[in-house]
């Protein structure tokens, strides 16, 4: 991959900083720094005390003392083995689709669209302009039993005549899968649209056939886009309870789901922070395996 | 029907005080908990943010300086669809007389979606004693009963609510505010069985006949726990205001996992099981009695809500002000206009719940609007003793029980 990479894209070697620029540099980095301290340091702090605490004793809900106790993450992992296990499979199998969905469209914009690229980018986007949550509410009723979808496939007899679309599994990965695909089209259409267009060109040039072409120097030279949108549609959606919330049913639930229902509903907070961590951590080992594995210098 | 000036019964008022054991229901779970997208899903994609974590509750938050005098205002939290409302023009019509009656300016905020979610948000300010910017609160009975006794609420002034003579005898003294110290009712009402008459002519009258072959699918009960094992457990001869055991308990809950796990029951919900109902996805549900009467009015008379022959659940939900709040004497002000009963008459209009304020069913007879005057004899407003004396109030749940039995309902729902 590096090797198909032209010589003239590779970064200049930053100059090394003087000891004017470094402070500059430092100043530069307080507003950031401060940001992370205040809302991701200090809080992550927090949320690990929480993981490890244990009932007050004084029988009132939410009230709980520092033990630190451990255990509370086997508890929690044993008892929700098979949330994550889900948790998981509904969103790789939602990033998949997505990408599946997004290359295509993707290619299209950067290559195909012509005069249309930015109205087709725009449309890629509208869907933001309305809150995420009615989206969803709004896939409920056009897939609800009696809606015109269902009736029209039914009729058709491509869906059996007792098949509920909303409120099972399909629903909440295709959900997912809705949700999350711009922020796997616009990564993937901004490495795409960077390709230099004369190493197609020369692809096709060497007698291959579009089809290897794509194979060998498009889909190659668009890794960082593939690993940007897969990474931006895959870490929320393994977080994600509004979709199996909605579109879902008692038999779909995610992790997210048990997160909130321990925090809001039992009041129970150690186990919801320390599933908060088991997913972290599941989350960060999966990436850095998968970043590791796609070998993405040029992320960065 | 002849004389109505007390509702209740003696026999019946007797049944309700002695079950104010103080159990009750969070009703209206929005989205179930959308509204905590935030939080949760930050929680659980990144951990950026951190949960309050709570210490022990040695020291005990005190009131603030009450500053009603200067600072003519009161901030007002109430739950969806809970007080009557101008959609022409947009407007709260009893609120806004207030404001002008009164000089103070009221703002209304529908915040709470459910009992567990918003106490879980206010916890954390109310243990310090902060200001959560809200001057009223409204909690159900049990969630009511767990702020009083962690003394988040200020004690009210009588003196400034004069109009809470007018509260219904029954609800006057219960278990966890003995005298009415710190609470007063807003509305209340039961959970029931509700259908589509149109699909389902023959109707329903047990919760039984929600696991009929027929209903397979079609079938949608309450993520909240008392009303929806409550219903279970009086069809089952288990009465939940009486002291059952956790096996009893145990016993509803399998009925609970069974129905859902054959894919009987389509979904568990909060408040929006009535866009299921609208939409056709479900045909029969565990309901909350004002809602059909609401649905009914806006979306054609496709529905009826019935106490299951085994008994049903009632609740009722309570204003307090919450401790930090700065406006107490504005509160009071409020809390006594809305206990006049020709403003409560025009509230129970549109909500269409129990109205606890005696004398508002004369106002609605005596008025001019025929549509008023037939809301005088809705049961669901101005309850019959007939259904008052099959309704029960959840038990209040002790120490560990709570936690416990909350925690085994999640597991069930798939949590």
């Amino acid at each position: 991959m590096a090797a198909l990479t032209p010589a003239s894209v590779e970064p200049d070697e930053l100059p090394r900083a003087s000891g004017r620029q470094l402070r500059t540099v430092l100043l530069l980095l307080i507003p950031g720094l401060l940001w992370l301290g205040v809302f991701f340091v200090v809080p992550i702090f927090t949320l690990a005390g929480t993981s490890t605490q244990t009932p007050s004793g004084s029988g009132l809900p939410g009230e709980f003392v520092q033990t630190f106790h451990l255990a509370n993450y086997w508890d929690a992992i044993s008892a929700y083995r098979g949330h994550f296990a889900r948790s998981f499979f509904y969103s790789i199998l939602a990033t998949l689709l997505c990408l599946a969905i997004g290359y295509p469209l993707a290619y299209l914009i950067a290559f195909r669209a012509g005069r249309l690229r930015n109205l087709l980018l725009v449309l890629v986007v509208a869907p933001f302009f309305t809150s995420f949550v009615l989206r969803t509410l709004a896939w409920r009723q056009i897939l609800a039993d009696d809606g015109w979808v269902v009736s029209a496939l039914k009729w058709l007899h491509l869906i059996p005549s007792d098949l509920a679309v909303t409120a099972s599994p399909i629903a909440v990965v295709a959900g997912i899968t809705y949700n999350f695909l711009p922020f796997m089209v616009l990564p993937l259409y901004s490495s795409l649209e960077r390709i230099d267009p004369r190493l197609i060109e020369a692809g096709g040039d060497l007698y291959g056939t579009s089809f290897t072409v794509l194979r060998k120097v498009t889909f190659p030279l668009s890794m960082p886009g593939v690993v940007a949108g897969t990474l931006l549609t895959f870490i929320p959606a393994s977080g994600d309870y509004v979709n199996a919330a909605l579109l879902g049913n008692t038999r779909t639930t995610m992790i997210g789901n048990v997160v909130e229902s321990r925090f809001f509903r039992v009041v129970d907070y150690p186990t919801a922070a320390a599933l908060s961590f088991i997913l972290m951590a599941i989350i960060l080992v999966l990436v850095i395996l998968y970043v590791r594995r796609a070998g993405t210098e040029e992320l960065v | 029907m002849t004389q109505r000036r007390r509702p209740l019964s003696p026999e019946a008022a007797a049944v309700i005080r002695a079950q104010q054991a103080a159990g009750r229901f969070s009703r209206r779970s929005l989205f179930t908990g959308a509204g905590t997208v935030g939080l949760g899903a930050a929680l659980a994609a990144c951990g950026t943010s951190a949960p309050a974590s709570s210490g022990g509750s040695d020291e005990e938050p005190s009131a603030v300086q009450d500053k009603s005098a200067s600072e003519k205002v009161v901030n007002w939290a109430n739950w969806t669809l809970y007080l009557d409302y101008d959609e022409s023009t947009k407007t709260y019509p009893t609120l806004q007389a207030f404001s002008q009656e009164t000089g103070i300016k009221a703002s209304y905020d529908e915040a709470i979606e459910d009992n567990d979610s918003y106490y879980a948000k206010i916890q954390g300010q109310l243990r310090n004693g902060q200001d959560i910017g809200q001057d009223i609160v409204v909690f159900t009975d049990y969630m009511a009963a767990r702020v009083i006794q962690q003394k988040y609420a200020q004690e009210l002034d009588q003196a400034r609510i004069p109009n809470a003579g007018n509260l219904l005898e029954n609800l006057k003294t219960v278990s966890y505010d003995n005298g009415r110290k710190y609470s007063l009712t807003w509305q209340s009402g039961y959970a029931g069985l509700a259908w589509n008459k149109e699909k389902l002519p023959q109707g329903l009258k047990s919760v039984d006949d929600l696991w009929k072959p027929e209903l397979k699918g079609k079938v949608e009960v309450l993520s909240e726990m008392r009303d929806t094992l409550g219903l279970i457990m009086l069809q089952q001869g288990v009465d939940p205001s009486g002291a059952f055991t956790a096996d009893q308990f145990g016993n509803a809950l399998d009925v609970l996992d069974e129905q859902l796990s054959s894919g009987q029951i389509r979904q568990v919900k909060g408040n929006s099981y009535t866009q299921d109902l609208i939409s056709g996805d479900a045909l029969a549900v565990i309901a909350w009695s004002g809602d059909i009467t609401t649905l009914n009015a806006e979306n054609g008379d496709k529905w009826e809500f019935a106490i299951p022959e085994a008994g049903g659940t009632m609740w009722s939900d309570n204003m307090l002000v919450p401790i930090g709040s700065p406006h107490k004497a504005n509160a009071e002000a409020l809390m006594n206009y809305y206990y006049d009963p020709e403003v409560a008459a025009q509230v129970a209009a549109y909500v269409s719940y129990v109205c606890p304020v005696q004398g508002a069913q004369e106002v609605m007879l005596a008025s001019p609007d025929k549509e008023m005057q037939a809301l005088a004899e809705n049961p669901n407003i101005f309850p019959t003793e007939a259904d008052l004396a099959k309704v029960k109030v959840f038990r209040a749940l002790e120490g560990t029980e709570e936690t416990e039995f909350s925690s085994e309902f999640q597991r069930v729902l798939g949590n």
